[in-house]
């Protein structure tokens, strides 16, 4: 049995009163990548987003349901938000490094948290660089701007600067999807690496990368009224050679979508 | 849905040189048959040569799957579909050896006059053809049902096997004069046994293709 790190109970999400996800249920296995898959309009990144709060953000969006991590629910009145993002990190579908160097980039994240100790601060860049597997790329012009790297070195110090905060879960958007096959390689792999600490949920279009990545596969849809539904939740291996819903087999053979 | 255009061309043309093997194989059996009875060294020649386009047919067909997984990615069930073409490939191309064997046997026997009257050798290939077409038929319907079917007759082509292992064995008892040309038919339905055998393993990736469960049969 895997143990559960995150675990979605009847979540349902609102924008402007309208439903754009209804009572999903979904049990995030540790230290395991788990993709969610599904057409345009299913509410995957909607779902990837109630798992740190992001909704939060959005001021039409009302949640209901659970999300429990480690056992609490992040959405009772009494949980620091700040703290969920913490251990909740995120990395978006475009690389969004800030406009200063790379050291900075990655020392942002603990600075804000209080660390000030410099010796420290470089041992933590040095880390995260090293487990983002950037660090022999970058390792002699660190005070460079992080926006001269390119867009998969970019993203890869995105997820560098995320693994800064000790987070036990990352979330990624479609963190491949403005990059050439080689840097998605790099980033599959080290997605693989990160795993032995951390735990990974991927929203993703691309379904080789699904069937390529993950351990876990979650597939969407949203029917006729536009409500995204969970459909079908398996292991990877399964859904992709035999998936159990046919609206999950319409789907990966691409018959729709 | 225009996605799927290519695919489903790729898919059907695997599909239709499958079946252009196995009637090539179910000729192969025909034919060894009848050069056996007539003790035909010429015709028997024939099916030797005729393997050698089944082994291309065979090679076609992989090929054709190994291309369509490399530039279609196909996922769930049109992968277990080419999953199983090639498998039956395989299978039915070593059908065809088998009935290569029995013309090879045949081309050594042929000096001599038939040992008896073929009853049970051409009956083991009349159910082994017909397991065959009836397999062939479950694929193309993917009709798990129709492949159990297919298959449950292996037991009427061990038994007959099994049966003319014994009296081959009084035959080669009697007379060892016999042994030479007894031991040869032995062989003989051996192949046709071996044939029967691969209708089930095809049966098996049948049903495979169709629910997703590997599963055994007989």
């Amino acid at each position: 049995m895997e143990e559960i790190i995150l675990e979605a109970q009847n979540l349902t999400v609102y924008y402007d009163g309208r439903p754009a996800i209804e009572e999903v249920n979904l049990r995030i296995p540790r230290r395991r990548i788990t993709a969610i898959i599904g057409p345009s309009g299913c509410g995957k990144s909607t779902l990837l987003r109630c798992f740190n709060r992001m909704n939060d953000l959005i001021p039409s969006a009302r949640v209901e349901g659970k999300v429990l991590f480690e056992g609490v629910n992040i959405y009772t009145p009494d949980v620091d938000v700040v703290e969920v993002r913490r251990r909740i990190g995120m990395v978006f579908q475009k690389p969004n490094p800030f406009p200063k160097s790379i050291y900075e980039n990655v020392a942002f994240g603990p600075r804000i948290h209080g660390v000030r100790d410099r010796r420290k601060l470089d041992e933590i860049v040095e880390r995260c660089l090293r487990a983002a597997a950037l660090w022999d790329e970058v390792k002699d012009k660190l005070h460079q701007n992080a926006l001269t790297l390119s867009g998969g070195q970019q993203q890869r110090l995105c997820i560098a600067r995320a693994l800064a905060t000790e987070p036990e879960v990352l979330l990624m958007d479609e963190p491949a999807s403005s990059l050439d096959p080689i840097a998605t390689m790099k980033i599959e792999d080290l997605m693989r690496e990160l795993t032995r600490e951390y735990t990974i949920v991927i929203v993703t279009h691309n379904m080789q990368q699904a069937a390529r990545v993950s351990d876990y596969t979650v597939f969407m849809l949203a029917g006729e009224e536009r409500v995204g539904r969970l459909i079908e939740f398996g292991p990877t291996q399964q859904i992709f050679t035999r998936p159990r819903d046919r609206r999950t087999e319409d789907y990966i053979t691409g018959r729709f979508g | 849905m225009q996605v799927r255009v290519m695919l489903e061309r790729d898919l059907s043309a695997i599909r239709q040189d499958v079946l252009r093997l196995g009637g090539m194989v179910e000729q192969a059996i025909d034919r060894c048959i009848e050069a056996l009875k007539r003790l035909d060294v010429k015709m028997a020649q024939e099916v030797i040569d005729f393997d050698e386009e089944i082994n291309r047919m065979r090679y076609q067909i992989e090929e054709a799957c190994l291309e369509t997984i490399a530039t279609q990615q196909p996922m769930a069930s049109d992968l277990r579909a080419i999953i199983a073409a090639t498998f039956c490939a395989t299978n039915l191309e070593r059908m065809g050896d088998h009935a290569k064997g029995i013309a090879k046997l045949t081309i050594e026997m042929a000096d001599e006059p038939l040992l008896k009257p073929l009853i049970d050798i051409p009956r083991m290939a009349q159910i082994a053809k017909e397991m065959l077409r009836q397999v062939l038929e479950a694929y193309v319907e993917h009709d798990p049902e129709k492949a159990r079917a297919a298959a449950a007759r292996d037991d009427e082509v061990d038994a007959l096997d099994e049966q003319i292992y014994r009296e081959l064995i009084t035959y080669m008892m009697q007379d060892p004069r016999t042994i030479f040309r007894a031991t040869r038919l032995l062989w003989i339905s051996h192949n046709l046994e071996r044939i029967a055998d691969r209708v089930t393993n095809i049966a098996e990736r049948v049903i495979f293709m169709v629910t997703g469960e590997l599963q055994e049969l007989n």
